[in-house]
């Protein structure tokens, strides 16, 4: 026994655990999840909802088990009758200030307080009064705000600030008129919200959702006139099988494709053929810049949640970012000429929907760089991963039972390089498998780069390519972004970095499914669940580099050109632009 | 590496101020100054506009929506500029008994703001005090420094009209 252990019991039975153990932790110990809803795992300690009380014997009043620590000697008791009924009025409190809409809203089902609520036992309702009253907020291309289903947990502020270093969001004004909103209560699309949905992810309630555009899609889907297509990205059948019940980890590429046929689009395609795309431009920019001396580290700019933080945190690095277009939006100009080029299609009458595990790229989707000059934008519609698995179950798709269909070619063929996009350090792996073979001239003997693999918040490497050291790192979650970019700033030197604005990369992405009751977000275990998915689906594929995609190549013969030559320039590349407000 | 719009950021906070505030940045949790800082502006300004705040943000490296958060928050920090006349209402208890909420009500339909707001032509502002010592007048109502008492809903418009009477005389 060390000295550092404690000796506490906890319901009468003795639990040694160590000093410094929350009493929320050391129940744990002994198979007693304490109801909570402010706590987050990964976030700072708020105590500002008082569900997870306890009684200690001698202490006055019930404190929050969140936030007071073991001492020597405790007795706690964490289920009488007097702890029981605390929490039910806490939670009976906090109903008769929320809209009783439950049967219609999002987060039916889902919702953390709603589970608590039933959990408790609350069964009536004691103290109806006057509610609080706010406009829904929905001026963001990306996320709504219902103050009206806020229970003001923190949640969304803690994880804007901790993990993502955005800042955008805190509590203003106090008592019954007290919100959450950015700064100086601007609206969304006006503040320095980056759109990553990570509010979404940690909201217990639908005080935070995506925007919708179900609606848009149903539409087109139902319009004789139009030619529908829908692309997916790589993290999304690393995922959405979770919404119809099966394990995490679980790869649904074939019953995502078949799902998606019987939902009535007319081509199904894969975003993964341009994560290839842009990793053959995204290589030859690097191996230009390297030969003939351009700005260097060489950023990636896949993750538009980590764009729009860079042109409001750090524009002076609008240099380095890589020029390529996401893969999202490359896929969707694709569609819109080459493919409709091919297919003879009017590209007026082609509605493109892409399916992301984003929030940030239903805004990414209308920058205006995205949008053709005569307004049409080039991918129509977003949807997260959530919301097609709603549009699955609305439809009566029985997905489990489907059996598993291809991708429609040619824009549905990707090699193992592209499916590792989803998952953080996907987009370098695959950018050095191809870089080292274009740079050496020959094959790679070992395919995988497991030195930039793992979904730890920010990791480095050095690689030898022929001769020359390469240094590059992996960044998720833009605080981790940020200590990086201030020691670039500082004078470390790279040659190539990946970030995405999201922990664990896309698999950790604002649009992915709600985790089963009782689980949290931000949970690395399940990101490195969805991308082992992801490294499988790479494994069993016949090519692994995404120079040789032999769409790709055609798409190269037939249509581009000259890889980074100027027709690949004019459709495939884009810029940044410095924003205000300035982020601090 | 570009040069970025930082360098040639101009503030409108005065010389004094600013030095204050990055002397406080070069203190131990800076941070922690945010509201002594802001007393600060508000006693240069008379009230926290929305442009000093965000410098106040960048200039001692915090957050804006912190700033704007703390400053929501707190009873005393006045976000709109103070009016010429500013009417403070007595709710000490005698008054209170003695009918300020009517008198309040009065004020605020006569001039269409709220308690703690400005008047769009600058005349008048809104605010609460604590009991101002002439509970034998209650109600009682301050305009900058006149003491208005044993005031009725009725009299209000009167009183208001005198002001602004006064005011277009020049």
């Amino acid at each position: 026994m060390g000295t550092n252990m404690v000796h506490v019991t906890i319901d009468g039975r003795p639990v040694e655990v160590a000093a410094g153990t929350t009493i929320m932790q050391a129940a744990e110990t002994i198979g007693i999840r304490i109801p909570r809803l402010c706590y987050h795992p990964k976030l700072s300690l708020e105590g500002a909802c008082r569900i997870c009380v306890v009684e200690v014997k001698g202490m006055r009043c019930f404190p929050a088990s969140c936030a007071t620590k073991v001492a020597e000697g405790m007795e706690i008791t964490t289920g009488s009758p007097e702890i029981r009924q605390a929490r039910r009025d806490i939670v009976e409190l906090l109903l008769d200030n929320h809209p009783m809409d439950c049967q219609t809203c999002e987060r039916d089902g889902n919702c953390e307080l709603q589970n608590l609520a039933y959990q408790l036992g609350v069964r009536e309702r004691h103290f109806e009064g006057k509610r609080k009253q706010f406009e829904i907020e929905d001026s963001s291309y990306s996320i709504v705000r219902n103050s009206e289903k806020c229970v003001l947990c923190q949640r969304c502020i803690r994880v804007c600030a901790e993990v993502q270093g955005v800042h955008n969001l805190s509590q203003h004004w106090r008592g019954a008129t007290a919100v959450v909103t950015p700064a100086f209560e601007a609206r969304m699309i006006e503040s320095i919200c980056i759109n990553c949905g990570q509010c979404i992810n940690v909201c217990p309630t639908a005080a935070w959702i995506e925007k919708s555009w179900t609606e848009d899609v149903w539409k087109a889907l139902n319009d004789p006139s139009k030619h529908v297509v829908v692309h997916i990205a790589p993290s999304i059948r690393a995922a959405i099988g979770e919404g119809f019940g099966l394990p995490p980890g679980t790869p649904t590429s074939g019953k995502t494709a078949a799902a998606l046929r019987r939902l009535g689009f007319d081509k199904v395609f894969d975003t993964n053929f341009s994560a290839d795309l842009t990793i053959v431009e995204e290589s030859n920019e690097f191996l230009q810049r390297l030969k003939n001396g351009g700005t260097l580290p060489l950023i990636t700019s896949c993750s538009p949640g980590w764009v729009k933080f860079m042109e409001h945190f750090y524009p002076e690095f609008i240099p380095n970012m890589s020029t390529c277009k996401s893969p999202m939006s490359m896929h969707s100009t694709v569609i819109k000429t080459y493919y409709a080029e091919k297919a003879g299609i009017d590209p007026k009458d082609i509605f493109v929907v892409a399916v992301m595990p984003c929030t940030a790229k239903k805004y990414e989707s209308r920058r205006p760089e995205f949008i053709s000059p005569d307004g049409r934008p080039d991918t129509d519609a977003v949807l997260t991963t959530r919301e097609l698995i709603w549009m699955i179950k609305a439809y009566g798709i029985d997905f489990l039972h489907l059996a598993d269909e291809e991708f429609d070619h040619p824009l549905g063929y990707s090699t193992g390089a592209a499916d590792i996009f989803g998952a953080t350090g996907g987009v370098l792996e695959a950018a050095l498998r191809t870089a080292v073979e274009m740079a050496t001239g020959t094959e790679l003997k070992e395919i995988e780069f497991a030195q930039v693999r793992g979904v730890d918040g920010l990791q480095e490497a050095s690689l030898d390519v022929a001769g020359t050291t390469l240094k590059v790192a992996v960044a998720n979650g833009l605080h981790n972004a940020r200590d990086l970019l201030d020691r670039i700033k500082a004078g470390e030197e790279f040659h190539m970095i990946e970030i995405m604005a999201c922990p664990g990369g896309c698999v950790g992405g604002g649009g992915q499914p709600y985790p089963q009751k009782g689980d949290y977000t931000i949970d690395f275990e399940l990101y490195r669940k969805r991308a082992g998915a992801l490294y499988d689906i790479d494994r069993d594929k016949e090519i692994r580099l995404s120079h040789k995609n032999p769409h790709v190549l055609e798409l190269y013969r037939e249509y581009l050109g000259e890889v980074g030559g100027h027709k690949a320039h004019e459709l495939l590349h884009t810029h940044y632009q410095s924003r205000t407000p300035r982020g601090i | 590496m570009s040069a970025h719009d930082t360098a040639e950021r101009q503030y409108t906070l005065d010389r004094e101020l600013q030095a204050y505030i990055s002397e406080c940045r070069g203190k131990e949790h800076s941070e922690s100054f945010l509201i002594s800082v802001l007393h600060k502006v508000q006693a240069r300004y008379g009230y926290l506009s929305q442009e000093h705040m965000q410098e106040v943000a960048e200039l001692l490296g915090v957050p804006a929506s912190t700033v704007s958060g703390v400053a929501t928050f707190y009873h005393f920090f006045r976000l709109q500029p103070q009016g010429k006349y500013k009417v403070s209402f007595c709710l000490g208890t005698a008054c209170y008994v003695k009918g300020a909420p009517a008198i309040i009500d009065a004020f605020k339909e006569e001039l269409g703001i709220d308690v703690g707001e400005t008047t769009k032509d600058g005349l008048f502002s809104l605010e609460i005090t604590r009991c101002l010592g002439v509970c034998g007048l209650a109600p009682v109502v301050m305009i900058n420094e006149t003491v208005h008492g044993k005031l009725t809903p009725a009299s209000i418009p009167a009183l208001i009209a005198g002001i602004r009477k006064k005011e277009e005389a020049g």
